[in-house]
């Protein structure tokens, strides 16, 4: 390879050629091909040697040479260096040696230096290229994102995090009904609206700070004309690479029909057509609200209104005339009473409600049926008419945790009842005697004889917690009437009539059979998980002479442990020491059932027979822990009371548990006095016995303890 | 869908470029201050550095004119930089006149420029894409058209290799263009080896942080793995100037210095 053609042609001294070769080899030669480099390696030693050797010299061909090494690439300057060296070593015909050299280097210099301008132009004119394709693809890509924008059916708007309002499209200039002038220089916080969802404002300023990276929210805003405007907001944040907020994006859809609708909708559903008054409906889902979650103490009132004499109007002058008086009506109950804060709702027909939440006591109730019965003092003028309408009222006021929102309703209507029968035009307090006389006149007593056979009746057992670890200990048996006009009756609503008819016999049984056989199964199910069962024993129950026998029966039939079953009987069960009740209460006990006193302290007490009893446990009445919370009584006094009952059961060896417990803080101070067990809503509501397995299934998970306890 | 990003990478001239470094290294002068000054600081630290390049060419050289002569006349030249000393399409055509190739690079300066050279040139085309993007790249029409089934083609990953990262799964990419290239197909793969100079990785590498491309020497086990699937031609994967120099002299004494090793392999 190293010799050739052009060697031979030439016609150089070897020596040099060969110098010459090997000098082209190194450096940048490695890279190239070696019969390209031969040829290079011939045309240049050809041109020096001519250079060196002709008879005139022409440095012209020593420039070349130079030159065709630049064009092969050979822009290492060391070439250069190299190069003269050798041109220097080997003889020439005269002294053009440095003539030659210079002329080899010039030419090698030129050819570089053009070599470099070409170059450096060629990349730079390739950078401009590659900028302006990016440019153009970034010009193409801006339009295309801007006309997405521009077109986009839904609005969108972008915005700095310091909430400055930077662009917006067309479709959210429609929304807000504004000129791209009226949205210059506006800012993200002018856009607040009192309707806003609570909580959206508090997202906004999360995503702008950083915190979050988008919400969403169903947003009210005014339009420009002061219409409002609902839209569903989406909020995005939009960040730099290192992560630091940059711009907010908002997308925003027009929803107002459908918040209108939905709004009208729900409208009619909870508000009745002719009055516009809250329905029916709207009223007990108030109503049942109140009960939900009640702060403990928390008292409600009701006034139920009926109109006196509407019939005759409707009668006589027509349907017509009647609803224009119900709406008349209507219209005075609510500009009288809803200014106060309470609700007016139409239950239907002429009947109406006022619901009092937050009730401060029977006064404000009274006076809030004062005030139905003066708005509708004056006659209402109707066409030609004036009409005059009185109503009756029903007053009902309690705390909340003494009853259910079914009952409460109940004993207003007929507490109104009772108005009317009282002479009309008047309100009437509801009385619990009354009540429950009333209900045993209206319902009770005619249909009680036969509802345990048609099973009517059912039992909700009603947790009794150990205050020490928070376990539950025993459960209270609580029967219920599920009447068919009536709905879900209490004990206390019947178990007055079931004793004066003599029903509390049969009665009494079927609730110590059903609940016995109710506790034998947690037994199998659960072991000494289960809980102990306490049943009421009615006065008339614990006189009966075959009462022992009964509950021998009834054990043997359920094959519950003795034990198990505590009978909760009333402070008159045993009105003294020779009363044959005493008798059968002792053969009670000796069969291993226990014994504990109901409702203590409300009742005629003689402490001595306390002792005469064969009792273990004593139960502290609802009332007086519930007394601790009425601001009409003194707080102070009613806790000593607590605490001196407390201590004077504990004299006696007796256990005390504590009724109607509302609240962790009642239940805490209970517990550091002593006080065993406790029952209430703060330790749970009488439920269905299939609640009672599911707690104490929870229970036996560890943490499902303590976060009960918790 | 591809879309163009704010501030495209080598068009920022203030920062070296590899594809404008390595021209500069070659003695060219398609640079900018930015890449000279990355070369020169280089070059200081490792005075072979000229040289490397120069091995690295050579050896593209000779691999693309042993598979010419065997008879390849298609070539897919993937990281081709700026082609301005011995490009594969001139290499090749010294032995095959009709040889096709289509170059890629992801540098769009160095593909603008490959253009400018290039726009008469019907048988070559230049792609800007990304090596990463493999299932990208075989769906561009010029590098379909070069893959269709029927004639072999040569693949060429020469110098490109060490500057995808790991996390971005060399092997995997490999593999994903082997298994689109037709069968009889070759690969020419040279790559900077941990093995030659260890003592220059770690400030080499450091150097070329800078760079939108960084570099990553590997172990030339790991190299040779790459070829996983192909059939090595002798003399398997080698330090550059040892795979079948031109001449026995032309491997010098220090074949290691030149610190990159390089390999054709060849698909059944």
């Amino acid at each position: 390879m190293s010799g050739g053609l052009s060697e031979a042609g030439a016609g150089s001294g070897p020596a040099f050629h060969d110098a010459w070769t090997r000098l082209l080899r190194g450096g940048h030669g490695s890279a190239v091909h070696p019969g390209t480099l031969s040829l290079l390696v011939g045309r240049t030693a050809e041109l020096l040697h001519r250079a060196r050797q002709d008879e005139s010299f022409d440095p012209a061909l020593a420039e070349r040479a130079g030159a065709l090494l630049v064009d092969s690439h050979f822009t290492d300057p060391v070439v250069l260096a190299q190069a003269v060296e050798l041109l220097q070593e080997f003889p020439v015909r005269d002294d053009r040696g440095p003539a030659l050299c210079g002329a080899f280097a010039a030419g090698w210099a030129a050819a570089l230096r053009e070599r470099t301008l070409r170059e450096q132009e060629a990349i730079r004119l390739a950078a401009d290229t590659a900028r302006q394709e990016i440019e153009r693809a970034l010009r193409s890509s801006e339009a295309r994102f801007r006309a997405l924008f521009e077109s986009a059916a839904i609005g969108i708007g972008l915005g700095d995090t310091e909430g400055n309002i930077l662009a917006v499209n067309r479709a959210l200039q429609e929304i807000f009904g504004a000129s791209p002038q009226d949205m210059q220089g506006r800012r993200v916080n002018d856009l607040v609206h009192p309707e806003d969802t609570p909580g959206v404002w508090e997202a906004y300023e999360e995503l702008i700070s950083g915190k979050r990276d988008y919400f969403q929210f169903d947003k009210p805003y005014y339009r420009h004309d002061g219409e409002v405007v609902w839209t569903h907001l989406t909020v995005s944040l939009i960040r730099d690479d290192e992560g630091v907020p940059q711009y907010q994006v908002a997308m925003l859809e027009d929803i107002t029909d459908r918040y209108r609708l939905q709004e009208r909708l729900r409208h009619q559903a909870t508000h009745d057509p002719l009055t516009g008054l809250p329905n029916r409906a709207a009223f007990f889902e108030r109503l049942e609200g109140l009960f939900e979650e009640p702060e403990p103490g928390a008292r409600f009132g009701l006034c139920y209104v009926d109109l006196d004499g509407f019939k005759v109007v409707n009668d006589s002058l027509g349907h017509d005339m009647g609803d224009q008086l119900l709406a008349a009506v209507a219209a005075r109950l609510d500009s009288a009473l809803t200014p106060l804060g309470h609700m007016v709702a139409r239950l239907g027909g002429d009947e109406f409600v006022v619901l009092l939440e937050n009730c401060r006591g029977e006064q404000e109730a009274v006076a809030a049926a004062k005030t139905v019965l003066a708005a509708l003092a004056k006659p209402v003028l109707i066409g030609d008419h004036k009409l005059a309408v009185g109503a009756s009222v029903g007053v009902l006021e309690r705390r909340i945790a003494t009853t259910t929102p079914g009952a409460a309703v109940r004993a207003a209507d007929l507490t109104l009842y009772r108005a009317k029968e009282a002479g009309r035009g008047r309100w009437t307090l509801f009385d619990p005697k009354e009540n429950a006389r009333a209900v045993s006149r209206y319902a009770v007593s005619v249909r009680m004889p036969s509802a345990l056979d048609r099973g009517e009746f059912f039992i909700d057992y009603q947790p009794m917690v150990d205050l020490a670890d928070g376990s539950l200990v025993a459960v209270e048996a609580l029967v219920r009437w599920r009447h068919p006009q009536l709905g879900v009756l209490g004990p206390e609503e019947f178990v007055g009539v079931a004793e004066e008819t003599g029903l509390i016999m049969p009665l009494g049984r079927w609730v110590l059979e059903q609940a016995c056989g109710q506790a034998a199964d947690w037994v199998d199910r659960f072991g000494s998980r289960a809980p102990k069962l306490s049943v009421n024993l009615a006065v008339r129950q614990a006189r009966n002479a075959g009462l022992v026998g009964d509950i021998d029966r009834i054990l043997r039939g359920t094959r519950l442990d003795p034990a198990m079953l505590q009978l909760e009987i009333t402070e008159s069960t045993v009105v003294g020491p020779e009363d044959e009740a005493l008798k059968a209460l002792h053969a009670v006990v000796d069969m291993g059932v226990s014994l504990a006193v109901d409702d203590f302290g409300t009742g005629w007490s003689n402490l001595a027979y306390l002792r005469d009893l064969p009792v273990s446990g004593l139960k502290i009445a609802g009332s007086f822990v519930g007394d601790l919370h009425d601001p009409a009584k003194d707080t102070h006094l009613g806790w000593r009371i607590v605490s001196g009952l407390v201590s004077l059961a504990h004299t006696l060896g007796l256990t005390v548990t504590a009724e109607g417990v509302e609240s962790r803080a009642d239940a805490e101070r209970l517990r550091l006095m002593g006080c065993d067990w406790a029952q209430g809503w703060h330790f749970g509501r009488p439920v269905r016995p299939g609640e009672i397995a599911r707690r104490i299934a929870e229970a036996s998970l560890p943490e499902a303890g303590l976060a009960h306890e918790a | 869908m591809r879309q163009p990003s704010w501030v495209p990478a080598g068009t920022d001239l203030d920062k070296p470029n590899a594809a404008r470094v390595y021209d500069y290294y070659l003695g060219g002068s398609h640079n900018f201050e930015a890449d000279r000054e990355m070369a020169r600081k280089a070059m200081e630290l490792w005075p072979d550095l000229p040289q490397i390049m120069r091995a690295n060419r050579a050896f593209l050289r000779r691999a693309v004119q042993h598979l010419a002569e065997q008879g390849y006349t298609r070539f897919l030249d993937i990281g081709s930089g700026i082609p301005t000393f011995g490009p594969v399409h001139e290499a090749a055509r010294a032995i095959q006149p009709d040889a096709r190739v289509v170059y890629v690079d992801l540098d769009p300066v160095a593909v603008a420029h490959s253009r400018l050279i290039l726009k008469d040139d019907g048988l070559s085309s230049v792609v800007e894409g990304d090596l990463r993007d493999v299932p990208d790249l075989l769906s561009r029409p010029e590098v379909a058209e070069l893959l269709a089934p029927g004639e072999p083609v040569v693949l060429l990953l020469v110098a490109v290799l060490h500057f995808v990262k790991d996390e971005d799964e060399p092997e995997k990419l490999v593999r994903q263009l082997r298994d689109a290239l037709p069968p009889g197909s070759a690969m020419v793969l040279s790559h900077a080896s941990l093995e030659g100079r260890p003592d220059q990785a770690g400030a080499h590498q450091d150097l070329y942080k800078r760079t939108p491309t960084p570099l990553t020497m590997r172990p030339v086990e790991q190299i040779t793995g790459l070829f996983d699937g192909f059939e090595l031609l002798e003399p398997g994967v080698v330090f550059l100037p040892e795979w079948r120099p031109d001449r026995p002299e032309a491997v010098g004494a220090h074949p290691e210095r030149m610190t990159g090793v390089a390999g054709v392999g060849r698909l059944p």
